[in-house]
């Protein structure tokens, strides 16, 4: 019978020959390091030079980074970009799970869910197109002034109108990933007795999502900085908040400073979005050494 | 194995030629065919198969046996004839398809194991969430399983860390972990490294030791004559000879079965 699988290798040490190419490659490592940095400090610099001597830039400086007015303003509009944090949470999970409805739908093939398939293709195709500003306005002002909804701050409109947006392109993004799941898994599952939905569930679901998680990530990313875009809906978020800042000091300081905080909140998953991307290209390119 | 499936047997009606007290087929295939578009792949199959016995078919690529195993468990629509499972007709379109595919387990040619979840709940998936097995109660089987094929230690693996043999091992032990009533077995060793081979037809052998029914397809002569209890050659989707290994293999009388046995080696 079949015993004893896995049996473990053990490294000899490395030959002379190993190495000296170790050591000659960690030294190139070293060495293009090196002028990594320094074309780096080059450039920067001369960038910096180049602005700095520009004919207007003692009015810009003034205008748009004036130390004083930042530290000043900063407290509203941090409280400010707390409003969309929690704008991003609720709309997240609305875009979760919406999308994955949408989906889900898209996928049905049976012919009795025709009139739902054709329901959920028209809404991806509409929404998609329409630029978020517009549904914005629709939902933000359209939707309460038909009167059957108690008043709701315009956040609330907000976080609907981003769902709204965002879904369809998260549910296109998901569709991919489903079909990108080889038809014999398919096969498998449903060999093993698993009905329609559990295979789509177990095994269809996971799998399509684990492929598009770098493209996922990136329409999260996208959608953390679209949800600046309900102080339209006069939100006081961190925008806003820079709006009316920017209004009592005559100064475009704060939107700077909204424009820096909404870029640090979305660095570290861009860089972990970034770092993913690359994994997954690694674990796919293996045996390539191209 | 569950107790319903006792009370179809009688329900086949007219043609059962066997005395009644012996029981009705595992499987019974009649008059099956099926076409692609133009290409009529299955022109009219028969075949019976008893408890515990090993039917191997053979066959050129294209001749239709992978098909033949896949309306077997209704992956595969049929477009005439009937399918009997224990009896009952499960080519009807009015039966439980999930329920009825739930009692035949499957080993296909690539393994398709599930590469997201571990070997344990590979195993473990149809257990849990067909039969409704307890959690504790469906890996301590599993793990029984992995065992006795010397898998254990990879119980908490993915099946990517594995070998081709291993595997296909693991998707041998998932189509068993129910209990089914009926084994296919389609090339189960087609995708393996020839070094692998041996440890997946030890298994398939062990299997047929046990009394497991199998219907089965190989490119493996050798194998064929020493598992089969009954070889069926399939020629352009028919039948054209069957019968036990040493008189189908060593006195084949079609002359289709001569020129396909002189290609393959065995």
């Amino acid at each position: 019978m079949t015993a004893g699988d896995g049996a473990a290798v053990v490294a000899a040490p490395p030959s002379q020959i190993e190495v000296e190419r170790r050591l000659y490659r960690s030294r190139r490592g070293r060495q293009s390091i090196l002028v990594s940095i320094v074309s780096t400090v080059v450039v920067v610099a001369l960038v910096w030079v180049g602005v700095v001597n520009t004919p207007g830039w003692a009015t810009v400086q003034q205008s748009f980074f004036d130390p004083g007015v930042a530290v000043d303003t900063f407290p509203s509009i941090l409280q400010g970009l707390w409003l969309n944090v929690r704008i991003l949470f609720f709309a997240s999970i609305g875009v979760a799970i919406f999308a994955t409805l949408l989906a889900v739908i898209r996928g049905l093939r049976s012919p009795v869910f025709f009139p739902l398939r054709v329901v959920a293709t028209g809404y991806t195709d509409l929404f998609r197109g329409l630029p978020l500003i517009i549904v914005l306005y629709l939902v933000g002002y359209g939707i309460p002034g038909l009167g059957i909804f108690p008043r709701l701050p315009a956040e609330v409109w907000g976080t609907v109108a981003i769902i709204v947006t965002y879904s369809s392109y998260v549910a296109e993004v998901l569709r991919a990933g489903m079909e990108a799941v080889h038809p014999s898994q398919r096969l498998a599952a449903r060999s093993l007795g698993l009905s329609h939905a559990q295979t789509l569930r177990l095994v269809v679901l996971p799998q399509g999502l684990r492929k598009v998680t770098p493209a996922l990530m990136n329409d999260f990313v996208s959608m953390q900085k679209d949800v600046g875009l309900v102080s339209i809906l006069g939100a006081v978020d961190a925008v806003r908040a820079a709006n009316i800042a920017q209004a009592e000091t005559f100064n475009f300081t704060p939107y700077f400073v909204a424009g820096l905080l909404f870029v640090l909140i979305s660095l570290p998953l861009i860089r972990l979005t970034d770092g993913l991307a690359r994994r997954q290209q690694r674990r796919e390119q293996i045996g390539g050494a191209v | 194995m569950s107790p319903d499936t006792q009370s179809h047997q009688n329900q086949s009606r007219d043609d059962q030629t066997s005395a009644s007290s012996t029981p009705a087929p595992v499987l019974e295939l009649r008059g099956i065919r099926k076409s692609f578009g133009d290409v009529a792949v299955l022109r009219g199959i028969d075949l019976t198969l008893h408890a515990h016995e090993v039917i191997v078919v053979i066959g050129a690529s294209g001749s239709g046996k992978s098909t033949l195993l896949k309306t077997a468990n209704l992956l595969e629509s049929i477009d005439d004839g009937q399918i009997l499972l224990q009896g009952a007709d499960i080519s009807d379109p009015r039966i439980d398809v999930d329920r009825t595919r739930s009692r035949i387990g499957v080993v296909f040619q690539q393994f398709n194991l599930f590469p997201h979840l571990t070997v344990l709940a590979n195993v473990t998936l149809a257990a849990r969430k067909v039969h409704g097995v307890a959690k504790p109660a469906a890996e301590t089987e599993a793990r029984r399983l992995l065992e006795r094929v010397g898998l254990g230690s990879f119980a908490s693996s993915y099946p990517d860390r594995l070998s081709g043999g291993q595997q296909q091992r693991v998707a041998i032990v998932r189509a068993i972990a129910t209990n089914p009533e009926l084994l296919l077995l389609d090339e189960v060793t087609s995708a393996l490294d020839p070094l692998l081979v041996g440890e997946v037809l030890d298994l398939v052998t062990e299997l047929k030791e046990q009394g497991s029914t199998i219907l089965m397809t190989t490119h493996e002569m050798s194998f064929a004559r020493k598992v089969a209890d009954r070889i069926v050659f399939l020629h352009l989707g028919e039948v054209v000879e069957e019968g036990p290994p040493a008189e189908l293999l060593d006195s084949p009388r079609h002359p289709a079965l001569k020129e396909f046995l002189s290609r393959v080696s065995h």
